[in-house]
This record gives structure tokens, sequence and C-alpha cells, in this order.
């Protein structure tokens, strides 16, 4: 009676089960394609923020007068042909017909140069940009033609940036917003329509396929080329988790985790109908930035001492604990990347604790207590300020060590008081590769003292290098500048690169053809079986 | 009863001033600035100034506070800083999941542990006893977390019978199904610790009304022992049971972070984390005041359903 009753009851339980699992999940349509980027979506203005994943939605939406390709080339996208007058200062560009925002009207010329003026409001390089540019103009409804001071040889590269902040193409009533203020409506005229009715905050954002999108015939080729979309939906599924993304993506639940956390990646890669895939070659650099203001590293010999103390193997085997992912790179412009020069001086990116000393002494350091900050709440990077700790107190530096959530330690960076009075001497920071390629768009080579990036270094030199390097035309001519731009940031120990590391993705064994970008997750070209 | 009411919900109103004063002052004396979190990376200070002041954090604090408690009294509890939308949309959107998280959490657990509490009362040192001290052991012990991801491996990974992560409508296309197939997991991970408290509340209040003498009476009067239980034993430890009861829902809604996290459920508690990582100002005295309503109002339903518990206690 006992076991009847026991038969019965597992039966039902059986029953439970299969019915629970009767509704087909949305993964299993291979029409929608579910992603887990690796933050939360909550502001929606690719231009008043450098947040990555609200650039990554501004590419889903948005659409480029320029784009990368894989070879690091910017190619027309937005833009059918462009020409350069004799004397260089004017440039004229011709729009691809039928080009369409998701409210149905036409891109325009005035869409362009409205979307610019709002993005050269924010954007360092679209600031330099600004600085040679005497006026636009809009000769006809698919044309618009930029009219510069003096010859630049920055205008494709800025137009064709792919990081933050991307130059997007937005209608203009909308970029007439200031640049201080967040736009209201996410309308682009990209392969992506928002779905601002199903957009939750912390929870997911969805997107319809664009079907009037017109795709570029060219081979997809990193951001440049067609954009085929081929799925009818695309869901971001916001999961903080990184035991439930993995869990989610083991259950086929979803269909891409971005960024999964380092300690899975072995796990992930043995893991049956799981796949670890890397769509940013360039990857990731760590760096460490000095407060130039401030005693001791007002000094450029303490600067060197603590430079000279730095062996970017231990940050690596620290926060990324998977040799494959790490490279160390001594350039301050990532390796791999179009201006990486190895000519570093004395900074081998391994430690000299010896040298390290002798210039510590030789500066005159007293042992007074150096403010390092550590972000305990952002995984990212919060274990690489333990082994700067480390390195700097081999060398004889006197680390007053503290700890605080990344809030509080942007907050505090953007402070000048001397480091006992609520300032900073030191702090540690992940940028991609995308960002820090380009002198013009290196934050830490912004060295306008009081006005340049925290920690004020005030180098005229660098500054006039910048300049020159905007002016410059052709590669060549860019690379010898950004290296004569190392050299002093090397002298004048701007930062300290402390190596290089990729952070792979993971997909389902069932999806192909993500596209290698410049570290930006791109929807489109991925199919699915 | 009704001055009680009355008197009751007019102490809301300094409660609330109160709390709102208290978070707004430590929100503003607290490091961290939403305008250098918003500026981002490569920011400068001028840019961070121009953020700050287009936020209006720029004014002076008694300024800031006017100006939100004006807006406040009127229902308006401003706007995110990152998210662009209303706060009282954004608890809205957050409410359900929690609220649905909360309740199913407590429904499961009162239903399991008053009967094993009466149980183990009734029969002191017996096998359901000694399971209770085993439930409770484990319930207090053992993290959510750990009980969480043992049921995502067995239920969701194991055989496929439930999903493993996230939260539908019960007015969703998926129906109430959905709704229940993506609560059961969280629900039983978070019943654990509350069927080890209200069980053992429930024991000792049980256990206490067994000694009284209307049970020996009822008893006297040959009652059934299923009668005397329910009708004598159960009714007179009620108010301390309710009591805990309540004070699970008021945690429950404030307090389910973990849980939220792991499940990948977008309620309050994940809300709650969000913006105070980002320092969202307007979001967290949102919240902060809503908790605190929270509370009041279910402190006072406790307070009210002593009346009909305990027909002794009189307001």
């Amino acid at each position: 009676m006992i076991r009847r009753s026991f038969v019965t009851s597992l039966a039902a339980l059986g029953l439970l089960g299969a019915s629970l699992t009767a509704t087909p999940s949305l993964a299993a349509d291979a029409k929608v394609f579910r992603f887990v980027p690796h933050a939360n979506l909550s502001v929606l203005d690719p231009i008043w923020t450098t947040a990555y994943v609200t650039r990554n939605h501004g590419y889903m939406v948005y659409d480029t007068l320029f784009s990368e390709d894989a070879k690091g080339n910017i190619q027309p996208q937005m833009v059918d042909t462009y020409t350069v007058s004799p004397d260089k200062k004017t440039w004229t560009f011709k729009l691809r017909a039928g080009l369409e925002f998701h409210d149905g009207k036409p891109v325009t010329s005035a869409d362009v140069v409205a979307s610019l003026k709002r993005w050269a409001s924010r954007d360092a390089m679209g600031g330099v940009l600004n600085t040679f540019i005497d006026k636009y103009a809009t000769p006809d409804a698919n044309t618009f033609q930029i009219l510069l001071k003096e010859p630049s040889g920055i205008v494709v590269d800025a137009l064709g940036k792919a990081s933050s902040n991307v130059p997007f193409i937005m209608p203009e009533r909308i970029a007439n917003t200031p640049g201080t203020e967040q736009i209201k409506e996410a309308i682009g005229s990209g392969p992506f329509i928002f779905k601002a009715d199903e957009f939750k905050p912390g929870v997911k954002a969805v997107y319809l396929k664009n079907p009037k999108y017109k795709s570029r015939t060219e081979p997809s080729s990193a951001l440049a080329g067609a954009r085929q979309v081929n799925f009818d939906r695309v869901e971001w599924v916001i999961i903080r988790d990184p035991q439930t993304q993995f869990n989610a993506l083991k259950a086929g639940e979803v269909d891409m985790v971005e960024q999964p956390a380092f300690e899975q990646y072995y796990t992930l890669k043995k893991t049956p109908g799981v796949k670890v895939i890397d769509f940013s070659p360039a990857g990731l650099q760590f760096i460490m930035r000095f407060n130039h203001l401030h005693a001791p590293f007002d000094n450029p010999k303490v600067r060197q001492a603590a430079m000279l103390a730095m062996g970017q193997q231990a940050y690596i085997a620290t926060q990324v604990g998977v040799p494959e992912l790490g490279r160390m790179c001594r350039s301050i412009y990532p390796c791999g990347t179009p201006y990486a020069d190895e000519n570093t001086g004395d900074f081998t990116g391994k430690p000299n604790v010896a040298k390290a000393k002798a210039l510590l002494a030789e500066a005159g350091y007293k042992g007074q207590p150096i403010v390092l900050m550590r972000p305990t709440d952002l995984a990212s990077i919060s274990k690489i300020p333990l082994v700067a700790k480390q390195q700097l107190e081999a060398v004889g530096f006197k680390v007053d060590f503290q700890q605080m959530d990344w809030a509080s330690l942007v907050a505090r960076r953007a402070k000048k008081d001397l480091p006992t009075a609520g300032g900073w001497n030191i702090f540690l920071t992940a940028w991609t590769a995308g960002d820090i390629s380009s002198p013009l768009t290196m934050a830490m080579l912004n060295a306008k003292g009081d006005k340049g990036w925290f920690g004020w270094q005030n180098e005229p030199r660098i500054e006039k290098l910048k300049a020159d390097f905007a002016r410059a035309d052709g590669l060549a001519a860019k690379k010898k500048i950004a290296s004569e731009i190392q050299a002093i940031a090397f002298e004048t120990s701007t930062h300290a690169p402390l190596g290089q590391y990729q952070s792979p993705s993971a997909i389902r064994d069932n999806v192909d053809g993500v596209l290698q970008t410049p570290g930006i997750p791109v929807m489109w070209h991925i199919t699915k079986k | 009863m009704l001055r009680f009411l009355i008197g009751r919900l007019l102490a809301v109103v300094p409660v609330l001033f109160v709390v709102s004063c208290v978070v707004f002052l430590i929100l503003r004396l607290a490091p961290g600035d939403p305008a250098a979190v918003i500026a981002g990376n490569s920011a400068t200070n001028a840019e961070i100034e121009q953020i700050r002041q287009s936020l209006g954090l720029d004014r002076s604090l008694p300024v800031q506070y006017g100006i939100w408690l004006g807006k406040a009294v009127q229902g308006d509890l401003g706007y995110s800083y990152f998210l662009n939308k209303p706060v009282s949309e954004l608890i809205a959107q957050r409410l359900e999941p929690t609220a649905s998280l909360a309740l199913g959490t407590l429904a499961l657990a009162v239903l399991l542990a008053v009967p094993l509490g009466t149980l183990a009362a009734w029969r002191m040192g017996g096998w359901v006893d000694r399971l209770l001290s085993l439930i409770s052991v484990a319930g207090f012990s053992v993290p959510v977390f750990v009980t969480g991801y043992v049921l995502i491996y067995l239920f969701a990974i194991r055989v496929d019978w439930l999903p493993v992560q996230g939260y539908e409508s019960w007015s969703g296309p998926g129906g109430l199904l959905a709704w229940a197939k993506h609560l059961i997991l969280p629900w039983l991970a978070l019943a654990i610790i509350y069927v080890a408290l209200i069980a053992r509340i429930t024991r000792a209040s049980v256990s206490e009304a067994l000694t009284e003498d209307f049970i020996r009476t009822a008893r006297a009067k040959g009652l059934s022992e299923s009668l005397v239980l329910m009708r004598h034993a159960l009714r007179n430890a009620a108010v301390p049971i309710v009591t805990v009861i309540g004070i699970g829902v008021a945690l429950l809604i404030g307090g389910v972070v973990v849980t939220e996290t792991v499940f990948a459920i977008p309620g309050l508690g994940s809300l709650t984390v969000d913006v105070v990582l980002n320092r969202d100002f307007p979001v967290i005295q949102g919240l902060v005041l809503f908790f605190a309503i929270s509370y009041v109002v279910i402190n006072l339903l406790v307070d009210l359903s002593y009346l009909f518990l305990d027909p002794r206690i009189r307001y």
C-alpha cells in the first residue's frame, strides 16, 4: 500500500516536472538571441556617458558614418563617398541613399551635423577635431561638409572612432539635446530597433531587427562592411552573478555571456554545449596612475622608481589567473595596435628592485605614506591594487592602503586635496584597447595640468605633440609622433602600463559568426542553428 | 480602535520625516559622487562639475532637501540620475517580483512550519521534534546562496525541470505557470530559513500553551487531541507566531538581495544594491521611504491581527 502510494507520488512528481518543462523557452527559438552583457544597461545615451555597455547598446540602435575594419582601417559606413579639397580644408561627404531612422524619417545631413556637434561637445577626440573645424555645411539633404581652419589628419579617424564616445548619428531633434543632458528616446538608423516599452533597467533590454536597415554589401569585417542581422529579436538579459550566468548558459537559457569570470575559464572550456571565444583580440590593459600634484609623486624620480618596481606578470597572474589570457606589453599603446612601440627605456615590465631603491634614495623619499586606493566592489580590477601595494613596499614605499567602493574611488580621485586631507597618490584601472590605442583618446595623455585627467600632469610637450599628431597625415607620420609621445610619457611617468589581457566570452556551441571587433560585442553576422 | 488606528497612521508622518532627513544627510555626507560615476573613466574635473550642476548637486544641502521634500509630499519622488525614469515607476516595476518572492516564501514557510512546530511541541523529543531541530540547524547555518545553487544544480541543470534564473510576471504571456516555474526554487531556498524560524517559535509557543490549565480542562472534557491542539493550544499560541511572520514579511521585502542575485530576480533588493553602488540619491531615498512605510504598515497589520487572535487585547 505504502509502496503503491509512493510510486503514485513519484509518477505525479514526474508529470509535474513534465508539465513544467512543456513550455518551450525563447532561447530554443533560432530567431531569438539572448545575450548577457558585462554590466547592467542603465543609461541609454552613448554620448552622455562613456560606459561600455551603453556604447554597445549604441551599436545596436545607431549607425556610424565610418567604421573600423579588422585591420584597424577606417571604412565608410553610412557615408557613400567622400572627397577632400586640394588644400585639404574642405571635406565633402555623401550619405548612402535610402538611410532611414526607426521613426520612418530619412537620415539627412542636418541630422549628421547635429549629431557630430553633440558628440564633439562630450568626446575628447571630438573636442580635438572641433579645434580644427571652422564650420559645417549642408549643401543638400544627402551631403554634408566639414570646413577646417587648417588641414587635419584625424577627420576620418575621429568620425570612425570605435569606442566611447562613438559619433553615432541620431535624428536632429534628439541630437539637439545638450551633451550634459540625457536624450529621452533611443531612435537611430542602426540594424536594431530598441523596444522602449520592454526595457526594464536591471532586467532586460529588447531589440528587434530593423527590416528597413540598409546594410552595406561588402563582407563584414570587425565593425565595417555588411551588418546582416539573422535574428528577429535580441534580448539583453541582465544577470549579475557569474555562477548564475554560467548556469543559464549551460542550461541553454542564454546564448552568450559577454564577460564570464576568469575563475570559470577552464570549467567553461570543458563544459559540453559551450564554446569560449575571444571577439576582442587586442584585449585590455591595466594601468597605474600617479597624482602629479602632491609629494612624493610630484617628483619625477619617485614616479620612475614606482614604475621600475612594477612587474606585469604578477598583475596578470593575480587578477586574471589564466596564463594564456595575459601578455606582457611594455608599450603604453596596447600591443597589436598600430602605434604600439616596445621601445620603453628603463621600463621593462619586470621589477627592477635595486634600481627603484636607488632612485628613491636619490629622490630623497623620506618614507611618507602614499595613499593607494582599492575599489573592493569592482571584481574586474579589485585585485590589482594588492599587487601594487606589495611591489611598492618591496622597494621601500610606505603604503597607506585605502579600500572603498568604486563610487567612492571615482569621487576621491577627482579631489585635488592633499592625500592626508582626503586626496590620493595612486589608483589603478583598466582600459579596453580601443580607448588607449591613440594618443588623442588616451586619458592618461591628457596633460593639461589642472584641466587634464585625474593626476593632473602638466606636460606641454605632450600636448604639443598631440596637436602635431592631429595635423599629421598618414600612418608613418602619426606613428613617429606617437612614439615621441610615449618616450615623454615614460620619461615623465604619466602612468605605468601593467600588462595586457584578454577577456573572452562564452557562447552556446550552436552559435557562430561572432565578429572580432575592438572590444564591442556586435549582434549582427551571428547565426544560431 | 479607530482612535488607535488614526493615532498609528499619524505617527507615520514624523517617522517618515526623520527617516528622509537622516537618509538624505547620510547620503550627502558619505563618500561618493554620482556625477563622478556618470562622467566615466576618461572625464575631467570640469566635466564632473558640469554634471553636478545639471543634477542640482552644486546647491546647498538645505536647498536640495527642500526641493526634494516639496516634491515628495506631492507624491513625486523625483527622477533617477542614471535611468532617467521616475523613482516611483522604478519601485513599482521591482515590487511585483519581490512581493511574489516574499509572500510565496512566507506562505510556503507557514504551511510547513506551523504544523511542524505544533507537532514537535505536542510530541517533544519525538521524531518530528528531532526533524525540526535538524531543519532549524540547517536552515540557520546553510547560507541561502548554497541552498540556491544546490537546488539549481538538481532541478534546473540535472533534470531540467525548472529554469535557472529570471522572473516572469503572472500577467505575462506565460501566465501563472511561468510565474510559478521561475519562483519555485527561490521560494524553496528562502523558505528553509523561515521554516526554521517560524517552526521554532511555534514549537515554543504551543509547548507553553500546552502546559496551561485550559488545556487540561479541554482534555478532561474529552476533546480529541487534534481539537485540543488546533482550537486551544495553537490559537492561544498565535500571537508570537503572527508577530514573527510579520517581521519575516518586512525582512523579506528589503532583504532578499542574495536570493535575487542567485536567481537573477529583478526585485527591490537588486535595485537597492545597484543604486547604492552608483549613488543614485533620488532612488535610494525613494526606496528607504518605501521600506519605512512597508515596515510601519506591516507592524500595524500585525498589531491589528492581535485583536482577532486574542480577545483579551484591546486598543
